[in-house]
């Protein structure tokens, strides 16, 4: 068995999974009196693909939101890339190399598909206004240069078709894919998908597993998730944290998780007699 | 049949994010500047300047300001008529206090120092949205007004509290006071207008315009992908500024040439601006020429037909002039809520296959 709780392993299909790239550390998440998070720690390994489950309302989501910014924890820290994080606004941790998706798609509607996907790209563009008012020399070859990556991540993820269709006019299961190619395209260190599959059809789900994968494997992404469907969570994922009420009740590779006993509870009930 | 992209492809990235990636509409662009600098200025007289022409062009930078603010970043601002007077007033006092200076120079310094007060009362806007920033921009609307009358800096102590334009020209030109011919006024508004227009689409299309459409559509979202919230915003109410002051120095300098602050700028000012904006189309370049031309046109064209061409009295005219523009704008809202952009837009996608549908 490989030592799983710190440094280096490979996995079952032969991946090597690198060092610790964010570690939360004791996290502690109050609303007022309401406790969302309940002194969790976890890692995240350069490479892996990361799953965080759990029964509505486990705090899962305010999870993702803690590591990207939106919440700040009362207790706790959050070490990125080999330092401790000090409380940040969400736009400053994009900086830092995390991109996410949104449960319910959260695309910019007034905007075709490229112009969705190119401000992926705004963390890596840097020229001023001045510059820009007149479309000269810096500006216009940065544009380009930006263009030419957004372009690649079209490809990958096949809407070329779309690329000029303003985004409220594409179906469900495209919007997720052009979500996910607008968080791609900021070249994310650590990618977070909160519920990828969420109301999609299996074939749906084929596919954006499908580019998860891909993404991983070719692009070298770190990718934390979250999602209701246990057979895609399983299949994809390389370990596993499970919470439940705000508590972290386990951890491990799936197969791990899947034989736990507290898991197995929450899942499915237990007797109190 | 007339507007056809068959056969017309863009083989670089830059040539695809152009402003007019058709060549149609390429050709077209140039044909209307060829025809707006070389044929008008000889066929224009005082009558077609000052009624049409002129207000149009100015109205048209003042309504790509707010544009730039409403349209594109969603933050809607009723201080239009305010931050116009702020440029009027500026251009007033550098013209006075700096004779010797061009007055084109004057007008972008007037733009720049509009821009400063406008980002200072776009401040509110990191806390606040929608109606209630719409109320913070009129609470500026007022307090400029106020401020203007009762400071009589501003208006250099003069005894009628009023701001009169002095004589300045350009190449030799005379451009501002009362000897200024109607050519002249209209090729000098003419020339900030284009400028105007190609730094708003440039910003439009490029990675700025971006960050102001995601904090439009979804402030959260765009958070989330590195847009920095205050910059983004404070920017837009700057850009905003400094077109919306560019156009009140115009207003008072070449079209009105003497200007008092509650008649010129007031609160009606800001609420024919964002008309203009509503009909012509949030978010669209298009769409502020295209909103401007429709408010300005409009009572040119209802006094001709009810006038000229009826023979009805002319106070008569005036007051149904009011009910019919203002019953057109709600037909009109009701049947195209996205402005004429929108229907140009529909016209457009209709051409390409015309006359063969399928």
């Amino acid at each position: 068995m490989n030592d799983m709780s710190g440094g280096n392993y490979v996995t079952s299909d032969g991946r090597q999974i690198g060092d610790t790239l964010m570690e939360m550390k004791n996290i502690t998440l109050r609303f007022g009196g309401v406790v969302a998070i309940k002194d969790i720690s976890f890692d995240i390994h350069e490479g892996e693909i990361r799953a965080i489950i759990g029964p509505n309302g486990a705090g899962k989501s305010s999870m993702l939101n803690v590591i990207s910014g939106f919440y700040h924890p009362q207790e706790g820290e959050v070490w990125f890339r080999g330092s401790k994080r000090p409380a940040m606004k969400p736009y400053q941790v994009a900086e830092q190399g995390i991109a996410r998706t949104f449960q319910n798609i959260a695309l910019f509607n007034g905007m075709s598909v490229l112009d969705n996907v190119m401000t992926g790209r705004l963390t890596h563009m840097k020229t001023g206004l001045f510059a820009q008012s007149f479309w000269k020399g810096k500006a216009e070859r940065e544009e380009v240069e930006n263009r030419e990556v957004v372009e690649k991540i079209i490809d990958f993820l096949e809407i070329q078709a779309i690329r000029k269709t303003p985004v409220g006019r594409l179906p469900y299961g495209l919007k997720k894919r052009v979500e996910l190619a607008r968080a791609l395209a900021a070249e994310p260190k650590l990618l977070l998908l909160d519920e990828p599959m969420a109301g999609m059809n299996v074939e749906e789900k084929e596919d954006m597993s499908r580019f998860i994968l891909d993404v991983n494997d070719e692009f070298g992404t770190t990718i934390a998730l979250i999602e209701h469907d246990m057979g895609v969570v399983m299949d994809l994922s390389d370990r596993v944290v499970v919470m439940d009420y705000g508590r972290k009740i386990g951890d491990g590779t799936p197969d791990e998780v899947r034989n736990n006993q507290e898991v197995i509870d929450a899942y499915l009930g237990v007797s109190h007699d | 049949m007339f507007y056809r992209e068959a056969g017309d492809f863009s083989t670089t990235y830059s040539q695809d994010s152009q402003t007019f990636p058709i060549k149609f509409d390429r050709y077209r662009y140039y044909v209307v500047l060829a025809v707006a600098f070389l044929v008008v200025p000889f066929f224009i007289n005082d009558y077609w300047a000052n009624a049409v022409f002129v207000p149009f062009l100015i109205y048209a930078i003042a309504a790509i300001g707010l544009n730039i603010l409403t349209g594109y970043c969603g933050q809607v601002s009723l201080g239009t008529g305010g931050f116009m007077a702020v440029g009027a007033y500026a251009c007033y006092k550098l013209m006075t206090g700096f004779p010797d200076v061009s007055i084109v120079i004057h007008v972008l310094l007037s733009g720049g120092i509009t821009a400063a007060v406008v980002t200072l009362f776009g401040l509110p806007s990191l806390r606040i949205k929608g109606f209630y920033l719409a109320v913070a921009t009129l609470a500026a609307q007022f307090f400029l007004v106020w401020l203007f009358n009762k400071v009589s800096w501003f208006y250099n102590y003069s005894a009628s509290g009023q701001i009169s334009a002095p004589e300045r020209s350009v190449f030799g030109v005379i451009v501002t006071g009362p000897n200024t011919e109607a050519w002249a006024k209209y090729l000098i508004c003419l020339v900030f207008v284009t400028f105007c227009a190609i730094v708003a689409r440039n910003l439009t299309r490029g990675s700025v315009g971006r960050k102001w459409m995601a904090i439009r559509d979804m402030d959260i979202a765009a958070e989330i992908i590195g847009v920095n919230p205050m910059a983004a915003k404070l920017t837009a109410f700057m850009v905003s500024g400094f077109f919306v002051g560019i156009a009140g120095a115009l207003f008072f300098a070449v079209y009105l040439g003497a200007a008092e602050a509650n008649d010129s700028f007031g609160i009606d000012k800001s609420f024919l601006v964002l008309f203009m904006v509503i009909i012509g189309g949030l978010g669209s370049i298009f769409g502020s020429f295209a909103g401007a031309a429709f408010m300005v046109l409009l009572p040119v064209l209802l006094k001709n037909v009810l006038v000229g061409g009826l023979g009805w009295p002319t106070d008569l005219a005036a007051h149904l002039q009011f009910i019919i523009s203002g019953s057109l704008i709600i037909i009109f809202l009701i049947m195209e809520p996205h402005g004429l952009a929108q229907l140009w837009r529909l016209a457009k996608e209709k051409l390409r296959l015309w006359p063969f549908p399928h």
